[in-house]
């Protein structure tokens, strides 16, 4: 992962590397799987995705004469009778937090072949990420009852729904999916595949605790995305 | 048997980092939660925002995401597309300027 080691080629660090290792007529991301490149180019794009949906956002807002509605009361929710601002969003992003810690924890267990280990982080990331969606239906149900929709909204600017549902809606099923991968790995990790090497299902390669890894990517990239929305969306 | 020890030592990192990275996502969220809470506004507000996020995604892009640890080749073809990202939000920054202006314009002056 952190210093490769290849036969025949010294591997210098910084920018001298990364020009020998680009010009080297050989493969460029030295002793990186193919799979992490692949789930690297894929996040990288799915950046963009997301930068594309919030400076459309950006935009939308700064554009609007009409007053935004304020996230921080749309997003109370009443904790004893007391209205507490972004309760549940903060709760999310806890979960989420967690998790995510889960997954490098089981990423570091995974290489170190710890097999109970990983699979009991993986499926703990598995049910924070279940959590996260969960609590996400309990807020869209709840601003569906208030009113709002993707073209108006009893709040403020008509916009506001119609980018709500966009974001969280992308970013939540992005955390779906994670949450079904997370549950096929755990079952992964717990029947030994990656131990004996079984061929895969998608890919047909080796099993290898890289996998988890690839997973770990993929997670961290849902919460990466979270901080954003939660920074611009709900805090903004 | 020094074979498989050198590949482990090389391939995993110790728990204790991963731990401190974990504290300092949630104590900076935490943070971050507390600008909204003490309804801060103007431009403290969105400096501290901004202050957070970067650190939040930067921990989790260098530490969990093993960036840190990787070689700068595949680092820099994952960071250097992001200029083009800042590029767009300038642009949008000052189309938005310019909606917001002639709305504004046509609603009060008319055609």
């Amino acid at each position: 992962m952190s210093e490769p080691k290849i036969e025949g080629i010294e591997l210098k660090p910084g920018f001298k590397g990364m020009a020998e290792d680009t010009g080297s007529d050989q493969t460029m991301f030295k002793g990186v799987h193919w799979g992490k490149a692949m789930m690297w180019i894929f996040l990288l794009s799915d950046t963009f995705i997301f930068s594309c949906f919030l400076i459309a956002y950006m935009k939308g807002r700064g554009s609007t004469p009409v007053e935004w509605p304020n996230p921080s009361e749309v997003f109370a929710l009443d904790a004893f009778g007391v209205p507490v601002p972004l309760l549940l969003i903060a709760i999310m992003t806890f979960v989420l937090i967690t998790s995510s810690g889960t997954m490098a924890l089981a990423v570091k267990y995974g290489y170190e072949k710890n097999r109970k280990m990983c699979g009991w982080l993986v499926l703990a990331t598995a049910i924070g990420g279940l959590t996260f969606v969960g609590m996400q239906a309990f807020e869209w149900s709840k601003l569906i009852h208030e009113g709002v929709r993707p073209w108006e909204n009893p709040f403020g600017a008509p916009q506001f729904g119609s980018f709500f549902f966009m974001i969280t809606g992308f970013h939540g099923t992005h955390v779906s999916i994670g949450v079904i991968f997370l549950f096929i790995y755990a079952y992964k990790v717990f029947a030994g595949h990656y131990d004996q090497q079984k061929r895969g299902w998608f890919t047909s390669m080796k099993g290898d605790y890289v996998e988890i890894e690839i997973l770990g990517l993929y997670w961290h990239f849902v919460d990466l995305v979270w901080v954003f929305i939660f920074a611009f969306f709900y805090l903004w | 048997m020094s074979d498989t020890d050198k590949k482990e030592q090389t391939s995993t990192h110790k728990i204790g980092i991963y731990l401190w990275i974990w504290g300092l996502l949630f104590v900076l969220s935490f943070f971050s939660y507390m600008v909204d809470w003490y309804q801060f506004q103007g431009m403290l507000r969105w400096s501290l925002i901004l202050f957070f996020m970067f650190l939040k995604a930067g921990l989790i892009m260098a530490f969990f995401m093993h960036l840190f640890w990787e070689r700068y080749a595949l680092v820099n073809v994952l960071l250097w597309p992001m200029t083009a990202i800042a590029c767009f939000i300038f642009l949008m920054v000052a189309e938005f300027k310019y909606t917001l202006f002639t709305r504004l314009f046509y609603f009060f002056v008319g055609g």
